[in-house]
């Protein structure tokens, strides 16, 4: 319990400081001349010219990822020797690492070599979470823009975001996990993957288990600054939006909504893994549900751990999702159908929730009678269509991809049945169209037997990873479109009618919204599979 | 043209920076300050003592206690799969322990003692799981059983309720 409060107050005290820095960083005052350099001839774009160098450039980082896991054999640094993956799972693989999901149907120390790894994904870890964050600046600059419809240049902002923001907190944050005892050596280069896995809220091991590996999280000690890292950007960059847009109040009127939402998670979890599940009930076993745990972190630390890795769109686990009690389970599966907007993905965190805000605004507007607005800006229908899909579509996304992969092509994804197979399959499409990345890992696209040549599931491998390239980039466009429209409009005078978005009253609405967005498009998912698991000692 | 041209030169410049040379000199530098540690400790790692049962014993591991090929159990909470795997372990510890401590019944067993982790390579027990082998441990080894528990909270974890196996075992060779 300590642990909790603890963790609660260092993110509290955290989120000013870093993200005031990250607010200095965009506005300029933080620079290096030399570094300024390489991005001098780069002019200031309008959201479509910016909108579509994230989707060139994201293109060209997928045709690298691509190539360098199709060549695997031909690689230095793979002591072990293995050949390249089948095309579906690297497909797969690239389009998770690209947008920031960092799912993985593959096992990192069966399959990889170290520099797939490290050229590989370590560098998508870095530029996907620095392309969340640069467009995350982008939409602010465009929500508090008094004039004009420039909302910066991608690839300074892109320098940016890596050389002042990524690449610094990671060395330090990799040299105290390497003092920590995570290993750093030719073999095994995990701290270097490990820091930014957890900043950039990628999630994507070195080792198929993940943080539940002792060298990837050896002690309790370690895990605490494990899930430090994974929020403290997310966090932070509701500070930054405040500053950013004049107005601490409104910041942290974001950062309410969303620590109330994670500390209701956090209880839920706890609470429901400190209780025998039916399988131990009928093995007669009492105490905690310790299966697929383990034991430094105990049920404080993993129950943490899974919340805060589903709040953020990280994806890191620290133990089994699939040994997850019944309510264990449906707590991560519910905040990422939020939307991941519960401190979110870098970058993406902020602008979906800002859509969600947005959404707030219209419905309280429709009930007063007013014109919307936010921030002075007046808000259209053409921003709340823009608001629509970016709220709506990824819920969608998943309600159809999940149904597609009930089909008999999915089917042999999955490796159990009953509400245990449903919950994997709910649970593998709400990750990747929300581009989290942790999984009910049973669940597989790959197929590494111990005698015969390992084979990819084409149909889990392609559905996927269309699914998390849709979920990335629609919301993406989406936001931006808005922050472009946005960028145009005057500021008009708050008069005394005008609806206050840095209020207490403003939060609870705002809570009302995600939650019940979310509550209205997956609670018959969610009996069907977590909540009839919970709500009985039945076994399958 | 030169927007494709930009995005391609900004992908190799952070290819080389992000995925060389930021791994690479880290590497470098864990290698020349902690040389040993960074290596990966072995203490850190859980291990199959089970060919000596005067030794402590890990949890429970589907993996073959393997730290390079690891993959969780996966067994939902309410399938009958997982309830006969943890009967099994139930019965193992029983037959394993009770000699030792009679009397000792299902319910009186630590979860963590017939769980299986989350790594397949967990190294550390519960002290209460511990307490229970101390009485085996003592008698295999002709100890006083009070040697043993003071040995155990020695050991114990500074962070929590449990102790490191390999630590544990060291100590008693």
């Amino acid at each position: 319990m300590l642990e909790i409060v603890l963790y609660v107050a260092l993110l509290t005290a955290i989120t000013p400081l870093l993200g005031g820095y990250i607010a200095r960083v965009f506005s300029g005052e933080i620079a290096i001349a030399a570094v300024e350099r390489l991005t001098r001839g780069c002019e200031p774009q309008d959201w479509k010219r910016y909108a579509r160098s994230v989707l060139v450039s994201s293109a060209v980082f997928f045709a690298l990822l691509y190539l360098i896991l199709q060549t695997q054999s031909l690689h230095p640094f793979n002591p072990r020797g293995f050949g390249s993956p089948p095309w579906d799972l690297a497909f797969n693989t690239t389009a998770s690492f690209v947008t920031n999901t960092n799912w993985q149907y593959y096992a990192g120390e069966t399959t990889l070599s170290n520099f797939s790894q490290m050229a590989g994904l370590t560098v998508q870890n870095f530029v996907s979470a620095g392309v969340g964050l640069a467009v995350a600046i982008a939409v602010i600059r465009g929500f508090a823009a008094r004039s004009g419809g420039a909302l910066g240049n991608f690839y300074q902002d892109l320098v940016r975001a890596v050389v002042y923001v990524l690449l610094p907190l990671s060395l330090v944050s990799a040299a105290v996990l390497i003092v920590m005892g995570v290993p750093q050596s030719i073999d095994l280069p995990v701290g270097s993957q490990e820091a930014i896995k957890l900043l950039g809220t990628n999630g994507g091991g070195f080792f198929n288990v993940n943080s539940a590996h002792p060298f990837e999280n050896p002690s309790a000690l370690s895990n605490f600054f494990e899930l430090v890292l994974i929020l403290a950007i997310p966090a932070a960059l509701t500070s930054t939006y405040g500053r950013m847009v004049g107005n601490r109040r409104q910041g942290w009127a974001l950062y309410a909504a969303m620590l109330t939402l994670f500390v209701v998670a956090v209880a839920v979890v706890y609470v429901a893994e400190g209780h025998p599940t039916p399988a131990m009930h009928a093995a007669g076993i009492t105490g905690a549900n310790l299966e697929g745990k383990e034991e430094r972190f105990g049920t404080v630390g993993t129950a943490l751990f899974v919340v805060v890795t589903t709040a953020a769109s990280c994806g890191a686990v620290n133990g089994a999702m699939e040994a997850l009690s019944g309510i264990g389970g449906l707590v991560p599966m519910a905040q990422m159908q939020t939307g991941e907007v519960i401190f979110g993905g870098v970058g993406s965190g902020l602008t979906t929730m800002l859509m969600f805000v947005l959404l707030a605004v219209f419905l309280c507007g429709l009930m007063v009678g007013r014109t919307p607005e936010l921030l002075g800006k007046k808000i259209g229908a053409h921003e709340i269509e823009l608001t629509v899909l970016g709220t709506i579509g990824v819920p969608l996304l998943v309600l159809v991809t999940t149904a597609l992969s009930l089909t008999k092509w999915g089917l042999v994804s999955m490796s159990t049945s009953g509400p245990q197979g449903f919950s994997e399959a709910l649970y593998a499409y709400t990750s990747q169209a929300n581009n989290n990345g942790s999984a009910f890992a049973g669940y597989t696209g790959f197929v590494q037997p111990a005698n015969g040549p390992a084979y990819g599931i084409v149909f889990a491998n392609l559905l996927g990873g269309f699914t998390m390239l849709l979920g990335r980039f629609v919301p993406l466009l989406a936001v931006l479109a808005i922050a472009g429209s946005l960028s145009h409009q005057r500021v008009a005078p708050a008069g005394a009618g005008t609806f206050q978005t840095d209020s207490a009253t403003f939060v609870v609405v705002l809570i009302g919204v995600i939650v019940l967005v979310a509550l209205l498009t997956f609670v018959p998912a969610l009996l069907l599979g977590p909540v009839v698991q919970g709500m009985t000692h039945q076994l399958f | 043209m030169r927007e494709l041209r930009r995005a391609v030169i900004a992908a190799l410049a952070l290819t080389l920076v992000l995925g060389l040379a930021y791994p690479l000199a880290l590497t470098g530098a864990a290698q020349l300050v902690l040389p040993h540690r960074a290596d990966g400790q072995a203490s850190l790692i859980g291990r199959d003592y089970s060919k000596d049962l005067s030794l402590f014993q890990s949890r429970p591991s589907v993996t073959g206690y393997a730290p390079d090929a690891t993959f969780f159990d996966n067994q939902g909470p309410n399938q009958k799969a997982l309830a006969a795997q943890l009967r099994g372990y139930v019965r193992a510890y029983l037959q394993r322990e009770r000699p030792y401590t009679p009397g000792l019944r299902a319910q009186d067993i630590p979860s963590d003692a017939v769980t299986t982790s989350a790594s397949g390579v967990d190294p550390d027990i519960s002290v209460a799981n511990a307490r229970i082998q101390a009485h085996r441990v003592a008698a295999r080894r002709h100890l006083p059983l009070a040697r043993v528990l003071a040995l155990i909270d020695a050991h114990r974890s500074a962070f929590g309720s449990f102790v490191n196996v390999n630590e544990l075992n060291q100590a008693l060779r």
